[in-house]
Order: C-alpha cells, then sequence, then structure tokens
C-alpha cells in the first residue's frame, strides 16, 4: 500500500496510483490527479466521473458500454473527454479502483 | 505507477475471415480491448468474415452446431452430431449464446462497431471477397471506413510497435 498528498490530504493507493479507498476521494483532489494525467476537468467530466463512483458504489460493473447508458454523454464524447485509454483514465481521476472488464 | 513496457504495441491490426458468433467475437473484443487501451486499430473483415459487417447478417450470426467438437449441451455433455441436424437447433444454440453474452454486458455486433468507431477504430472490407460474394457498399454498414486489397491492408498497418493478428 502506498500513500499520495493530494491537495494536501494523504490518501492510499495501489502500485498503479489507483486509490484503495473510495471516500478519501473529493473535488480538490481529482483535479491534481486529473492534471498528472494531463486532463483539464470540466462539469462533464464531474458528471461522468459521478456515474462511474455510483455505479461502482452499488457494485455494478464498468464498462465502456455502460457509458452509452449514463445519459450523460456517449462514448465518443467519453474518449474525447479522456483521450487515450477513457476507463482507465477516468476511474483513476474519480477515486475508484481500475475496471476489471474486457469490455 | 504503471511500469513502462521497453517495446508498448501501439497499433493492432486484426483479420476476422470468418463468420461464426465466436470466430467474430474474437476479433471484436481484441480490437475494442486496443481501442480502450488507446492502441490504434484497424480490422480487416475477409470471406465469411464480411457477415460480421454486412447490415441485414451482423446481428444474425449463429454459431455452427454440426462438425463443432468443442460445443456442449447445457450440463456439460457433448452435442451429439446427430442432434445438430435437427432444424432450428442451430438457431436455438446461437440465440443461447447470445443471450449468455447479452448478460455478461457483451453488445450485438453493430453496437461493438459503435463502440470501436467511436474509440477511433477503422473497419475494412476486403475487396476481393466483396466481389466474391457479390456484396455491394450498400450493403455495408456505415462503420466500414473502405474496400481494400489486402495490400492496401498492410499499408495500414505500417509502422513501429504494429502488431497483424489473425483471428
Amino acid at each position: 500500500m502506498t500513500q499520495k498528498t493530494y491537495a494536501g490530504i494523504m490518501v492510499d493507493v495501489n502500485e498503479e496510483g489507483y486509490f484503495t479507498n473510495s471516500s478519501q476521494w473529493t473535488r480538490e483532489i481529482a483535479v491534481e490527479i486529473a492534471k498528472e494525467e494531463g486532463v483539464v476537468l470540466t462539469d462533464q467530466h464531474y458528471a461522468i466521473m459521478d456515474f462511474l463512483r455510483n455505479r461502482f458504489n452499488s457494485g455494478e460493473p464498468l464498462s465502456i458500454r455502460s457509458i452509452n447508458h449514463s445519459n450523460v454523454i456517449d462514448v465518443k464524447t467519453f474518449y474525447q473527454l479522456f483521450p487515450g485509454a477513457p476507463l482507465k483514465k477516468a476511474t483513476k481521476i474519480a477515486g475508484i479502483p481500475k475496471p476489471v472488464s474486457c469490455i | 505507477m504503471t511500469k513502462e513496457q521497453n517495446y508498448p504495441i501501439k497499433k493492432v491490426n486484426l483479420i476476422c475471415a470468418k463468420g461464426a458468433i465466436e470466430d467474430v467475437y474474437a476479433t471484436l473484443v481484441m480490437g475494442n480491448g486496443a481501442v480502450m487501451e488507446g492502441i490504434e486499430t484497424n480490422i480487416f473483415f475477409t470471406f465469411f468474415g464480411l457477415d460480421a459487417i454486412i447490415k441485414n447478417r451482423m446481428d444474425k450470426l449463429h454459431t455452427a452446431v454440426v462438425g463443432n467438437s468443442a460445443l456442449r449441451l447445457p450440463g456439460g455433455l457433448r452435442m451429439p452430431t446427430l442432434l445438430g441436424v435437427i432444424p432450428g437447433m442451430e438457431s436455438v444454440t446461437s440465440w443461447m449464446m447470445k443471450s449468455q453474452m447479452e448478460q455478461l454486458d457483451i453488445p450485438p455486433v453493430s453496437e461493438f462497431l459503435d463502440l470501436i468507431i467511436a474509440g477511433g477504430g477503422n473497419i475494412y472490407a476486403c475487396k476481393l471477397a466483396m466481389d466474391m460474394f457479390k456484396f455491394k457498399v450498400e450493403d455495408l454498414s456505415e462503420h466500414v471506413s473502405g474496400v481494400i486489397t489486402i495490400g492496401e491492408f498492410y499499408a495500414h498497418a505500417v509502422g513501429e510497435g504494429s502488431q497483424i493478428i489473425f483471428t
């Protein structure tokens, strides 16, 4: 277990930088992780991160397909908001574990 | 932090030449998986694999019930070849496969292509196979970027860290 300091708060992360305790996450922390990932957060980013966090907290699997069911954004926009590997990036910034899904 | 690999895969070029559910999904899962990882992705559909990008066939793929030695009945017993010849058996088996996949949040072929395109993947149809099966461009899904030759496909695959995978 590693610890990192974001926005003056010490949080627990795994070796890849994903939060191991999602309740330590705040919006201010997200801004700093996003900076590390080269993403500038907008309201749309927060809206889809809220969706991902809610889905994670209710135990539902996260997949790229589930973004289309979010009623927030479509998959294409998701790729634009978090360029590269969006699901990995978005979950990291949202303070939840890396999804294990293949789809 | 993630350990950087010395030779990361930068581009994945998949060839799908068969049209059964399991063949097409192997290609689509690998293709979409590459897109999700931020890897440039090209998928080339040829021969019976073309069914996956033909509009009125793509969501009606079947899995073989005759001559498929790995196929088992619910419960685990092998599917006898003679059962496979019963009319409707292939449809029922294929329907069961698709409903199992839906439970795992695996999308139908058309929606899978939507996801790959949304992430910037490219879909190509093989010119030779199109001519052979007498398909027209209008028969293809709107997601197909072009009807190309194998030579053109190789040209798309050029680059360091590029892989060609035949499924």
